[in-house]
């Protein structure tokens, strides 16, 4: 363990002037890199969103801050139902040969270390035996390599005027796939935009996008916010997934004010009455959940455009199952217990630096936060858990094709869901940082080469990222560093 | 804590990335696009005034280039990436030919025609509304676009037109300007119905010798320059300069003009409106008496 070893107040010192030293260096690389800026770039080819340029000759950077991160005038078309509002926007105006299908995948290499995780000792358990047994013992794991992520196939579009729709098979890098989004949207209904009706599985309107953001890394490649859930909880929501519902929604016409609510069903976006889209997932219950979310903008002159919002979901899981054959075949969810998360968050520019900041508070109910039957009685020191946190992301636009991005992540559990637990218990930092640059936005096609450090630490429990193979550390007051270096060609035709 | 042997892999990738990336940017923008700010001198100083607002070309250049290239091109000459797909063609700012007016034809338009330009874009092409934008940054882009030709530092806007008030909505105003419609041969283009059927239509070429076609009113809610009457008002006696459509601003005289935009309305079959209102209940009554529109009509006979 690093803390033991001798001499390590030397060895941080050192650590830190290198990482000082370093950290200067890329910054006069990014410096060096775009010395001679923005318009000694290939202008004219900057364009992308392969779907809809196709369809009407935008450059992607209309549309986009950087793919695939939306900017207002992109933010209008979406809520506008994928439509310009003119009179190409009917799917007659399209070339019979015109498809709306784009594909995007990242061939990467990536590296991946989590410390304090229960490892075989010796390595491998090699020569051991019964006087020498195998060991479970604290240890850092590490893997690097070439990789792939997985693959969006996008369909996006209009059916007919005001008729939108999304179709969204993604796989995962082994190519086993699932309906990422499926949903058709009836738009500016009475000819307002404030009515607008969506059916099917998508991500909830989210003022910061996890879907449409910019870090690719298996550590910083998430919202730990989105998806993080108190220690020991059974609860398995994640405000970031995609969920399966129905959507009032509406917005100005420059989408300045904007709201949605939405009924879901409480299966975390689950199809076939279950709780995830893959195979063999556990059946989900019959309640629903309720999303509420409202933002405005605002034009802040010279400085750019401004958005604040708030949100709030109100939910519901099971505690126990129907079953049959004698316990061993859960059937439907049951015993339903409540959790909300509620929050606050911004878009906000000064110029070319844009700053995410987004707070959120969750709590559960003590039966899901123990993972207890309610039918049961909870177990001594049960209480409801809470957690706080958000994070602060910013991004730098040197120009259209070149983004610096930053990001520091804090959750605090407020309250565990066992008395006995340590304070910190469950509690995460996270820092990430990460380069992207797009030499090629064609009309056709996107490139952009992405370069990420990002670093989370956990305590007593395995990263909500990291490689996904991380265990819980020996003990819970351990906290587990989880680091990612990532270089990858992210593309999309 | 991460081995710094690490962080300093990250930053020699970092450095590597970026240095490849900073040379090919180079390469590709000397072979392949040129320079937004060639020929155009004025990018540092040319500026905009829409009301309170100032825009500055050199803010604007940077949004033009996010926004406007891939159809108007780094030269701005219409030519971008996706021109070839676009019809009809994007703008070439280098000719200084603007349709949407409030001067007179042949003369530049005023920095709030084209901030209107701008933010309420051209429904019958691919130019979206660029309301999202703030009010700066169309101000901005406004600027940016003087710079493309030399006209802008020679010549001022022309002068404004003034409207007057309108007229009332009467029966005989209608039948006036569908007079007036036969007479200056409007139909030649928009057809007998104003469906963009005439006899001409097929033939019509802008500025550039492209195909034109002239405005279908039976389907549209909106017309390229706005959408309101003042708006066709302003259409018809400015013209649209670098298309087929004239200025009729030295033809028609006192309440012509007004009696013109009635008739219009009552093409627009699918919006409802006072003109609608009251032609068909005319037409319900006096349907025999009414002459067609078109040759026969301007043969006198039925």
């Amino acid at each position: 363990m690093f803390s033991s070893r001798p001499g390590r107040l030397e060895y941080m010192k050192k650590s830190r002037l290198t990482g000082l030293v370093v950290f200067a260096l890329v910054v006069l690389a990014m410096l060096f890199a775009d010395s001679k800026p923005a318009y000694a770039l290939p202008t004219g080819k900057v364009m992308a969103i392969p779907a809809f340029a196709r369809k009407y000759g935008l450059p992607c950077s209309a549309c986009h801050t950087a793919w695939p991160e939306l900017n207002n005038f992109g933010q209008v078309f979406r809520d506008n139902g994928y439509q310009l509002m003119n009179d190409r926007d009917s799917p007659i105006w399209q070339n019979p040969s015109y498809f709306p299908i784009t594909f995007r995948i990242t061939p990467n290499w990536h590296r991946e270390t989590a410390n304090h995780q229960v490892i075989d000792a010796p390595d491998g358990c090699f020569g051991t035996s019964i006087s020498n047994p195998c060991l479970s013992v604290a240890g850092k794991v590490t893997q690097s390599g070439f990789d792939l992520s997985g693959m969006d196939l996008w369909s996006a579009g209009t059916l007919y005027k005001n008729i939108s729709f999304v179709l969204l098979p993604s796989s995962d890098p082994t190519a086993v796939w699932h309906f990422e989004a499926a949903w058709v949207r009836f738009d500016n209904l009475k000819n307002t935009p404030w009515l607008n009706v969506r059916f099917g599985r998508f991500e909830l309107d989210n003022l910061i996008s996890e879907k449409r953001f910019l870090f690719l890394s298996n550590n910083g490649g998430i919202y730990q916010i989105y998806h993080f859930n108190v220690p020991g909880s059974s609860n398995n929501f994640g405000y970031g997934d995609n969920q399966i519902g129905v959507e009032l929604a509406g917005h100005s016409v420059n989408s300045y004010t904007r709201y949605s609510i939405a009924v879901l069903s409480s299966n975390e976006g689950g199809v076939n009455f279950t709780t995830d889209v893959v195979p063999g997932a556990p059946p989900s219950n019959r309640s629903y959940d309720v999303n509420l979310a409202f933002s405005q903008a605002f034009d802040a002159k010279s400085l750019g455009f401004e958005r604040i919002g708030a949100f709030a979901y109100i939910g519901q899981r099971p505690t126990y199952y129907e079953t049959a054959d004698g316990g061993t075949v859960p059937l439907v969810g049951l015993g339903n217990k409540s959790f909300y998360r509620v929050g606050v968050a911004g878009d906000l520019y000064i110029h070319n630096l844009e700053f995410l900041p987004l707070f959120m508070y969750g709590h559960d109910n003590a039966y899901l936060g123990t993972s207890t039957s309610s039918q049961g009685a909870l177990p001594a020191g049960a209480q409801a858990p809470s957690f706080a946190g958000g994070f602060l992301e910013s991004h730098y636009y040197l120009n259209p094709q070149n983004v610096i991005l930053g990001r520091f992540e804090k959750i605090n559990v407020g309250q565990q869901s066992l008395s006995s637990n340590p304070g910190n218990y469950g509690n995460v930092t996270a820092y990430s940082l990460g380069y992207r640059w797009y030499p090629i936005m064609f009309s056709r096609a996107g490139v952009a080469l992405d370069g990420e450090y990002s670093r989370t630490k956990s305590i007593g429990i395995v990263p909500e990222s990291g490689d996904g193979t991380g265990a819980p550390p020996l003990f819970p007051t351990d906290g587990v560093w989880s680091s990612s270096i990532f270089f990858g060609i992210d593309f999309d035709f | 804590m991460i081995s710094s042997k690490f962080v300093a892999a990250f930053a020699l990738g970092s450095i590597a990335l970026l240095s490849v990336g900073a040379g090919v940017s180079r390469a590709q923008s000397h072979v392949d696009t040129p320079d937004p700010s060639l020929g155009t001198p004025s990018v540092n100083t040319e500026e905009s005034h829409i009301g309170n607002l100032t825009g500055h070309a050199l803010e604007g250049k940077h949004l033009y280039r996010r926004y406007c290239i891939g159809c108007h091109g780094p030269a701005g000459d219409g030519n971008g990436m996706n021109a070839q797909w676009i019809d009809p063609k994007p703008r070439d700012f280098t000719e200084a030919t603007f349709k949407c007016r409030s001067t007179p034809t042949g003369t530049l338009p005023t920095d709030q025609d084209l901030y209107n330009a701008i933010t309420r874009g051209f429904v019958t092409t691919n130019m979206p509304s660029w309301r999202p934008l703030t009010e700066q940054q169309r101000a901005d882009l406004v600027a940016f676009v003087k710079t493309w030709s030399p006209r802008w530092a020679k010549e001022k806007p022309g002068d404004v037109l003034v409207i007057p008030a309108e007229t009332p909505v009467t029966i005989e105003s209608i039948l006036h300007g569908r007079e007036l419609f036969q007479k200056l041969e409007c139909w030649k283009c928009h057809g007998p119905a104003g469906h963009g059927d005439g006899p001409s239509a097929g033939t019509l070429t802008d500025s550039k010798d492209n195909p034109i076609r002239p405005y279908n009113f039976s389907t549209g809610t909106r017309f390229m320059c706005g959408e309101t009457n003042q708006d066709l008002y302003r259409i018809f006696m400015t013209g649209l300069d670098g298309s087929p459509m004239p200025s009729f601003h030295d033809t028609l005289q006192g309440n012509d003009p007004w009696d013109l935009v009635h008739f219009l309305r009552t093409l627009q079959v699918s919006l409802p409106s006072k003109e609608n209102d009251l032609w068909r209940s005319y037409v319900a009554s006096h349907g025999k008496d009414i002459k067609p529109i078109g040759p026969d009509a301007a043969n006198g006979g039925q």
